[in-house]
Parts: C-alpha cells; sequence; structure tokens
C-alpha cells in the first residue's frame, strides 16, 4: 500500500464505504514502510501495536462522513512527545525518551482518529537543513537515495514522498518544514507563528517554532492544518484567531484573478541556481496567465537573516536545550565521579556536534558583554526583516519566490560546512523572523530532482497561501510526477 | 577614622496561591517528595509555562503596599543556570521590566523616622529542594514553580538596626495584603543580606560582602553588626575587604568566610520567548488597590490619635492584620481600647504562644472578647474573675453566659454587702483599733476577711467605699 | 582567521554551557565559530537606531491562567524516567557548593 495516487478525500471514502478497513489500511501501510524504509530511513520508530489496536476500534465504531480524517495513517517528527511512544529528537541524548504526555497536535489527531503509525527522522533537536545531523542515521531523498532529503523534517517529507504516509507533521524553526517539501517535490506548511499549538514540541527556537503538515497535495496539507491548529491553554503564545475550514475553499472555482502578488529580486539573486530562477519566473507566468498580476518587488534586508536567525534561533536553543543535563530524565554519562562531571559529561557525550555549535553560539551570544551587540542587534534587525515583509504585503496578497537556492545535495556534501549550511536557508528564515505563514509546493525539476516553490503571506492568511497554491497545482503537473522508489509507477 | 555603612537586602517572599507561578500544580506543604509536580516542574521536552494570574494580581499588590510604581508594560525573562533543584535550568523570573519599581517603606529607629527606598520588586519561579546525605544529594520538586516576590532595597540602609525595622516595616505590610504568611521561621520569607563600610566623604561605595545563614530577623541584626565592625577593622589596620560571601553562625554570633567571589556571575538574561507580555491596565491596578486593606502605619495613626492607645501598643498590636482585625472588631463592639490592647498583647499573646496557634486558628471572638471587657468595665465581673471568664472564652464560651453558670457575678450591691461588712468588723474589733492607731495594714486584713465571707465575689472597690466609711464612724 | 573569539573565550563559553571539548576538537571547533561569529557582525551594517527590538511575535497579549491547582497525578511516571531516584526523591553525586541554593 503506498499513497500515490490517493488524496485524503478518496482515502475518506473508501474508509466509509468499507472498500477497505481502518485496520487493513494501518497494516498495508506498516508493511509497505518496513519494505520502503531500508532504502529510505525516514522512521526512527514504529507504532506497530498500537497504531492496530487503535484502527481496529476505530472499525469496530465505524467511520462516518463528518471525520474525514479517521483511520488514515499519519507520522510525526519525533521532536513531537508522544506519550508512551519513544521520542528521541533523534539525540542520544533522549535515546529511548519516554515522554509521558502528548503533544496538543497529537491528541488532536487522535481526536481526529488519525492513526499515528511512526516517528520520523530528523536533525537532531531539529538542528540542521539535510537530516544527516540525526544521531541514529541519515534519511535519503525519495527521488534519489544518494541526495539528502532536507531537514529537519527530512524524515516526514521522505515518508510522505516515498508514498509511506499520506500526511506527516513536522517543524519548521528556520525552513525545516519548507525546504524538505521542496527537496521531495511535496507540499509542505510553516503556519503563522500562533496557528499551531507548540505544547509538547521539543523546543529549539521558541520564538520561531511552528508544527505543519507534508502532504503530497495543497488541498490534503489545507484539511489537516485545519484539524491541528487553534488556541491552546497550554501554549500562551498560540492566537486565539479562528481556525477555517482552509480545504472548503479549494474546488473548481478556485481563482487567484486579480490577486497582486510580490516577488523579491533578492529571491532571483546569485546563489540561486539557475534552474530553480527558471522554475520560479514559470510559475510567475502561470500565476499571469491566470489573472494575478506579479511585481517585482524588495526586501533590502533579506540578507541579514541568516545572521540575525541564527544569533536569536541559537541563543533560544542554548536556553531550552540546557534541561537536558541528565539529572531527571535522558541520557546520563556512567563515569562520573561528581554532579559536574553529569552534567558536562553526559551533555558532551549526550549531544552531536551541531547541537553543540549552536549552544556554543547561543550561549556566547547571550554572554556577558555580547549580548547587546549579538542577541539584542538581531532582535532589531528582527525588527525591521519584518517591516521589509510588512511593506510589500501591505498592497500585496502574497509574495513568491524559491523555497532554497538549489535541489536536494548529496549525502555528505555540505556537512563540513556550516556557513554553506546556513546559507541554504537564506530564503527561508525571514519568514519565520516575521512570525509569517509559509507555503511550499512542487514547482519543477532539475536534473530529475524537485524544485519547490515558497508562498509568504499575511499573518493568520494561509487561507490566501492555500487558495493560490491549489490554483497553482491545477495548472500544473508537477504534482503528480512522482519518485521511481518502490517502483509503482 | 569614621565609617558609614551601606546595608542591602534582598528579601524573597512566598506567595500563597493555590497553584504555582507557571503550572497549575498545588503549592501546598508537607506533600511526599515529587508529589506536587508535573511535566512542567520538570521541566520536561516540549512543556510551556502559563502564566497564573493570581500571582501578577499579587505582584501589583505588593507594589502598591510598598509605595512602589506598578510598570504597566511587563514580561518576563529567562536566567540561566545549571543546579538540580533548577529542572530547566533557568529561572523564570523578571529582569529589565520588574512589575514594581521605586518604592519605599518608613521605619521608625529610636524615635528618628526614615524612608527606606526600594528599587525594584519582581515576580519569579522558586526552586526545588536538595538534601544532602553523604555522597549523594535528593532533589525535590515540589517546591518548584512556587511564586515568589524579590523585593530589592535602595543602598539606603545605614546602619543593622535600620535593617531590622525595614524587614519588619516589609513584613507587617505584606502581612497585611495577605498575598502571603512572610513567616522567616517557614521561609515563607527569606533574606539575602550584603554590607560595605566606607571611611566617611568617601564617594566610591566599600567592598560589599554577602551574607548567608541569616534566619531570623535577629540573625540579621546580628550578622550584620559583626560584619560591620569586621570590615572596619579590616580598612584600620589598612587591609582591604574582599568580595566574598560569608556564613553568620547563630552559637558564636560571628561570620565565617564561606568562598570569595571570582568575578561576576552570567546568567545570559533574555526575554522568556514562551509567555506572552502583560500590559496592566489601570482598571486593573485601581480595582487591586481599591481592595487593599488599611495599612499598619495608618492603623497605628488612628490607633494613637483617635483611640488614646501607646505607640508602643500600637505597634503591638499592627504586628499582625489578623491582630488588628480583632482589635478593630473588639473596638467596634464598644470595648475599652486600652484594655483590648492589653488583653491582646497580654492574655491573647501568650495563650497563642503557649499553644503555637494563630490567631485565625484559635476559637477566640471579638464579640467574646469585647463581651468580657465589657463585663469587667460595668463592674459585674472583676479583673481577678476576668481571669477565669478569658479561659472559658478562648474554648469559645460566650462570657456573660458563663459568668451567670458559674456565678461569677460580682457583689457591688451596698445593700447585700453592708451587713457582711458589718460582721466582720464585730467579729475584729483588734483591727478596728489598729485602725484608729494609724495601723493602715488593718484595712487590708478586713478586706481579706470580708471576700472570704463573700467567696471572693465582693466588689473591691465597693467594699473599700463601704469598710472606709464604717471604720471612721 | 580574523580572531573574533579566542580559544579561552571558546573554553569559557563551554563552561557555560557545561560543555567540554577535547584539544582537537577546539582546534576545529574554534575557527568554525570564528566564522560564524564574523558571519553575525555583518548586522553591524543594518541602523537599528531607534528600532525596538522583537522577541515574540506571537499575536497574544495579557494571556493568563486563572489561579486554580491541578494536580496532574504525573509523579510517578516522571520519577520511573529519572536516571537514578530513591524514595521519592531524583538522586544526584552530591552537591558540594551550597552558595548556589535558593537563587
Amino acid at each position: 500500500m503506498n499513497y500515490f495516487n490517493q488524496d485524503l478525500a478518496s482515502l475518506h471514502a473508501d474508509l466509509v464505504a468499507k472498500k477497505v478497513s481502518a485496520k487493513e489500511l494501518t497494516q498495508a501501510t506498516l508493511d509497505n514502510i518496513k519494505d520502503t524504509d531500508t532504502k529510505i530511513d525516514a522512521f526512527l520508530n514504529l507504532n506497530e501495536d498500537a497504531a492496530l489496536a487503535q484502527a481496529a476500534k476505530i472499525d469496530e465504531a465505524g467511520i462516518s462522513d463528518d471525520q474525514p480524517l479517521a483511520g488514515i495513517p499519519v507520522a510525526l517528527k519525533d521532536n513531537i512527545v508522544t506519550k508512551g511512544l519513544t521520542t528521541t529528537a533523534a539525540s542520544k541524548m533522549l535515546g529511548d525518551f519516554n515522554p509521558v504526555y502528548d503533544a496538543t497536535v497529537t491528541e488532536k489527531l487522535a481526536a481526529a482518529q488519525m492513526i499515528t503509525v511512526g516517528k520520523t527522522n530528523l536533525d537532531e533537536f531539529a538542528m540542521g537543513g539535510s537530516t544527516e545531523n540525526s544521531a541514529f542515521k541519515p534519511t535519503k531523498n525519495a527521488w534519489d537515495q544518494t541526495k539528502v532529503p532536507g531537514g529537519s523534517s527530512g524524515g516526514s517529507a521522505a515518508a510522505v514522498a516515498s508514498g509511506q504516509v499520506p500526511v506527516a507533521l513536522g517543524s519548521d524553526t528556520g525552513g525545516s518544514i519548507r525546504q524538505p517539501a521542496s527537496f521531495n517535490g511535496i507540499v509542505g506548511i510553516k503556519p503563522t507563528y500562533g496557528r499551531v499549538s507548540r505544547w509538547g514540541l521539543i523546543a529549539f527556537g521558541s520564538s520561531l517554532d511552528q508544527i505543519g503538515p507534508l502532504t503530497h497535495g495543497v488541498k490534503d496539507n489545507a484539511t489537516v492544518l485545519s484539524a491541528i491548529a487553534g488556541h491552546d491553554d497550554h501554549d500562551l503564545t498560540s492566537s486565539t484567531q479562528a481556525v477555517p475550514d482552509f480545504a472548503a475553499d479549494l474546488n473548481d472555482a478556485t481563482s487567484v484573478n486579480g490577486l497582486r502578488i510580490g516577488l523579491p529580486k533578492e529571491y532571483l539573486a546569485d546563489g540561486v541556481s539557475d534552474d530553480v530562477k527558471t522554475a520560479i519566473l514559470a510559475a510567475a507566468d502561470t500565476y499571469r496567465k491566470l489573472g494575478a498580476t506579479v511585481d517585482e518587488v524588495s526586501l533590502p534586508h533579506n540578507k541579514y537573516g541568516v545572521a540575525a536567525y541564527y544569533i536569536i534561533a541559537s541563543s533560544e536553543a542554548s536556553s531550552n536545550l540546557q534541561r537536558f543535563d541528565g539529572i531527571r530524565y535522558g541520557y546520563r554519562a556512567q563515569d562520573v565521579q561528581n554532579l559536574e562531571d553529569v552534567y558536562v559529561k553526559s551533555r558532551s557525550e549526550g549531544f552531536g556536534d551541531e547541537v553543540k555549535r549552536r549552544i556554543m553560539l547561543g550561549t556566547f551570544s547571550l554572554s556577558a558583554g555580547f549580548y547587546d551587540a549579538y542577541f539584542l542587534k538581531a532582535a532589531k534587525v528582527r525588527t525591521v526583516i519584518m517591516n521589509d515583509f510588512k511593506a510589500i504585503l501591505k498592497d500585496h496578497d502574497f509574495i513568491m519566490g524559491p523555497v532554497a537556492p538549489t535541489p536536494a545535495f548529496g549525502l555528505g556534501d555540505e556537512i563540513k560546512d556550516p556557513i554553506t549550511m546556513y546559507m541554504n536557508d537564506v530564503l527561508t528564515i525571514p519568514v519565520n523572523l516575521a512570525g509569517l505563514p509559509g507555503l511550499s509546493l512542487p514547482a519543477g525539476f532539475s536534473n530529475g530532482l524537485p524544485v519547490g516553490m515558497q508562498l509568504i503571506g499575511r499573518p493568520f492568511d494561509e487561507s490566501t497561501l492555500y487558495r493560490a497554491g491549489y490554483a497553482f497545482e491545477q495548472s500544473t503537473d508537477f504534482h503528480t510526477q512522482l519518485p521511481t522508489l518502490g517502483g509503482q509507477n | 577614622m569614621n565609617f558609614e555603612t551601606t546595608i542591602g537586602l534582598e528579601v524573597h517572599i512566598e506567595l500563597k496561591t493555590h497553584s504555582k507561578i507557571f503550572s497549575p500544580s498545588p503549592v501546598a506543604y508537607g506533600a511526599d517528595p515529587n508529589a506536587n509536580t508535573n511535566v512542567i516542574d520538570w521541566g520536561y521536552p516540549g512543556v510551556l509555562p502559563t502564566t497564573n494570574k493570581g500571582v501578577v494580581a499579587d505582584g501589583i499588590i505588593a507594589a502598591l503596599a510598598l509605595h512602589a510604581t506598578v510598570e504597566q508594560h511587563t514580561h518576563f525573562d529567562r536566567k540561566n543556570y545549571f543546579y538540580p533543584d533548577n529542572p530547566k535550568a533557568y529561572q523564570i523570573t523578571q529582569s529589565d521590566k520588574p512589575i514594581g519599581h521605586d518604592g519605599w517603606v518608613e521605619v521608625d529607629v529610636d524615635g528618628v523616622k526614615k524612608k527606606i527606598g526600594i528599587s525594584e520588586m519582581h515576580i519569579e519561579e522558586d526552586a526545588g529542594k536538595n538534601t544532602h546525605e553523604r555522597d549523594h544529594s535528593y532533589v525535590d520538586l515540589n517546591r518548584q514553580g512556587t511564586p515568589l516576590i524579590e523585593i530589592v532595597s535602595k543602598p539606603d540602609i545605614a546602619s543593622p538596626a535600620e535593617a531590622y525595622a525595614y524587614l519588619e516595616a516589609l513584613r507587617q505590610r505584606i502581612q497585611f495584603t495577605g498575598i502571603s504568611d512572610v513567616k522567616m521561621e517557614e521561609g515563607s520569607m527569606r533574606v539575602d543580606v550584603n554590607i560595605s563600610v566606607r571611611p566617611v566623604g568617601q564617594e566610591k561605595f566599600g567592598t560589599k560582602t554577602e551574607l548567608k545563614n541569616l534566619n531570623s530577623f535577629n540573625y540579621v541584626q546580628r550578622g550584620l553588626e559583626y560584619e560591620e565592625k569586621r570590615q572596619q577593622q579590616v580598612l584600620m589596620a589598612g587591609g582591604a575587604v574582599q568580595q566574598e560571601t560569608r556564613r553568620f553562625d547563630e552559637k558564636t554570633g560571628e561570620t565565617i568566610l564561606m568562598r570569595v567571589k571570582a568575578g561576576a556571575d552570567d546568567y545570559r538574561y533574555f526575554p522568556e520567548p514562551d509567555l506572552p507580555a502583560l500590559n496592566i491596565s489601570d482598571d486593573w491596578i485601581k480595582e487591586l488597590g481599591d481592595a487593599m486593606p488599611e495599612m499598619p502605619t495608618k492603623r497605628r495613626e488612628r490607633y494613637v490619635n483617635e483611640l488614646g492607645l501607646t505607640d508602643y501598643d500600637a505597634m503591638v498590636i499592627t504586628q499582625t492584620k489578623e491582630m488588628s482585625d480583632f482589635f478593630d472588631a473588639t473596638v467596634a463592639l464598644k470595648a475599652d481600647p486600652k484594655m483590648a490592647a492589653n488583653y491582646l498583647q497580654g492574655d491573647v499573646n501568650a495563650f497563642l504562644n503557649d499553644n503555637h496557634v494563630d490567631l485565625q486558628a484559635t476559637k477566640l471572638t471579638p464579640a467574646n472578647l469585647a463581651g468580657m471587657i465589657n463585663l469587667i468595665s460595668d463592674g459585674t465581673i472583676s479583673s481577678k474573675m476576668a481571669k477565669k471568664v478569658f479561659k472559658a472564652i478562648t474554648a469559645g464560651e460566650e462570657p456573660k453566659a458563663y459568668v451567670e453558670a458559674h456565678g461569677l457575678v460580682q457583689l457591688s450591691d451596698p445593700a447585700k454587702l453592708q451587713p457582711i461588712i458589718d460582721d466582720v468588723l464585730d467579729a475584729n474589733p483588734q483591727s478596728i483599733e489598729d485602725f484608729n492607731n494609724g495601723k493602715k495594714r488593718a484595712v487590708g486584713y478586713l478586706v481579706g476577711q470580708i471576700m472570704k465571707q463573700t467567696h471572693g465575689q465582693a466588689n473591691p472597690q465597693v467594699v473599700n467605699q463601704l469598710l472606709m466609711t464604717a471604720l471612721k464612724q | 582567521m580574523a580572531n573574533r573569539i579566542t580559544r579561552e573565550q571558546v573554553q569559557h563559553v563551554a563552561g557555560l554551557a557545561k560543555l567540554e571539548f577535547t584539544d582537537a576538537q577546539l582546534d576545529a571547533f574554534t575557527p568554525q565559530l570564528d566564522d560564524i561569529i564574523g558571519l553575525f557582525e555583518t548586522l553591524s551594517e543594518v541602523d537599528t537606531t531607534g528600532v525596538e527590538a522583537t522577541s515574540s511575535v506571537s499575536d497574544q497579549l495579557n494571556v493568563m491562567r486563572e489561579d486554580v491547582a491541578d494536580n496532574w497525578g504525573q509523579s510517578e511516571a516522571l520519577l520511573k524516567n529519572a536516571p537514578d531516584a530513591a524514595r521519592g526523591f531524583i538522586k544526584v553525586p552530591a552537591i558540594i557548593d551550597e552558595s548556589e541554593d535558593n537563587e
């Protein structure tokens, strides 16, 4: 069983019509994952017994028309806590960590009766853009197993792209949903900051992190976002804004006619590969043909986004990750003489190099004598970057551009050089700094590898992004092209 | 060489809320270790704090009680440091926008009144508790997240006696607001102290030392007195005071070096991204201000000026809000204020101390105390009888009913007393002769006899009056 | 290498972060951090005079929880996760320096 040819609506119809039972679907999904994951390495942990038991219960109760997600398998990035199911954040620090509680999104998926089949790989603590920073194994790109799947939600993206699951949740702090979605030719959204509760998301950069779905199509993505979004009493930063039924507006009549789109010139600057530029310019033409206007606009401070981001995200991370100290849970070093050893050895042995690098950068940026020049300066530049976006979005419905400067790179190509790696996020990072929604969807190919497009909207206006994404999807065939993995096509 | 002293006090006050400051776990004492903890208190991966509205309200109340300006645009910050009782390895506190700033309290040291400034006060979470046994320490996170207010003084305190008075003024004002028990012996009030001395005229503050283990106001004063002298002696001997932390030894009254400070701590404060900022409205401040009880200084003025109490009486009565409220209620029932004050400071306090209870935990009521005092005032019972009645009212009995039931009514009717006096005089001619010979002592003897005849119920004043009239005839 | 951060500073920061590095790791790490800090320093090109710092992009303000106690009953499960526990306490090697107590 793979999910190349069925969207959520058709799966739902099959389940309601009892063409397939939830248990059969779950079993087939698990079988396929076991079969294909030897090539992809998308999963860290399967939830076999509990998933089958839940499916059986759902079958017993029956699935009605108004439960569009009931009985449908989903995978969660392994930095989202699941009660009773090991959650590792792909770190040795949490090698066999059994969270005592569920994330709000985990609860919401359960309430929608989706079946969590397993936990997907990521860069350790979501720090990275290739999933090579996982303490356990690198995940491979669904299209070419010598390429990275992107990151940090590489496991979730590869799992969806390779047809293992129809939906996976990821998290995005600086592009971690959008970039792997782009590298794997699928749809991913980083919702507006505060749209989805962060309760139970193992924090990386608290003022930047958001959870979002990865799917094959735009409409599926919209359906799942509606299910996981909304205010949560556990997360005071979560918004009280009403959550629309994002998918309801997506139909034959969906149009972008009359919309104004901004295309920042900085998004097609040096460093962005020709194939990516070509794909985005072609997408702009598609939108023009659909009746939208596309203006060249400018985000003059875009290039400072990477520096501001790595200061802010690393500073927050340095504080967020101090709790991993070997005292209350997780990894505690064995050869300890005293308390200081418990701290230093547990942390030095438990964290990988990239995590340590970020902790060091963040600790440095906050330390006495450097706070003003680094952390505070970055927080001010953040305001400047936000204002750039505000200026454009005042008279544009959304902004379009590439997701990443290049398609997926080779495994091992960039991991040795942190700065090159960090610069890869230059087009996604500013969106997190500004807290805006960003949708990534397939927009072309380069040497057989997918190229993604990013749509950036006004706060809490995911609806416009989905509408524009859906209209684009209906006018193009990029999303219908599938990787050959497993030989299904 | 003459010196001047500068003392700084950081006071932590534990708030009496139902739930913790950033988690709904109960704030309660005496539970099994870690029984009142959840994933938030343990700093689990993925948890987020939620701000307890009651704590913010208490912060505003404390600011108002200490004449501070409420910071209406406030937020929380993280203070980063590793310690086993600090589960997130950061404490959520307030750094650059504390909830209150620039307050003061007035102190009175040997009749000299002085305002002591408060630079700021902020709300924050308490840590857990570590206990130590041989080569291991044991961590209990029940206290983790208990709400605290930290109050930081301005460098206005110039003597150990002023430090004591400042602490007492703070304790009283906070106690009156009801937001905390403010009891040092129970840890709901904790004091960190620093002190420096400098030659008079020197502009720069001297090097300060910090004192630890000061578990009562008395120890604070004694520790500071010792440390003040020690620093003066070091300077007079041509030495330099080191920046260090010293421990007060309760037995010897000395301070002992714990460690020399090697440079400033680096707590890497930054704004807490998990908690939205707070905009405190004028309406909320007004609402909380309007509901605040009258503060002890105001009450003392009223007691002295309107009720005729001495300064000392007024001070003792305003030690706690409960005592002061009790007094007000007793006086409102027409009890003589001076007598009410005497009973509260005397018998009532003795009773509370003997039984180790707080006033509100006893069966004593203002109505019964006022009832008893009024019985004394109108001559129904004697002060001596009142001893028995007091005992009864501590057990919750109504004084008038008790007096009647036990026949404690004082004999004041001259018509009933006269025959008894006549009998006693008849039986003691020698005493009459002694009296006539100028021996005043004879009167005492005769009164004693009369009291004996009346089983102590005779009103001594009436007896005295009648007896003197009879003797002079 | 521009020497924006020295090896000693890296060691100092590692101390704050409770991390330790071998000499070889420090040799590799120090120039890397130095490069990244060089990137950070490009921010000085941005004029931020009069610009407020942004520390949150949440649209929420003044959200608070009512003061109601609720024990989630998790202590047993939490203790089970502790690497070392005894009699309901989390057990750690002896804390020697008591001076940091009650921060």
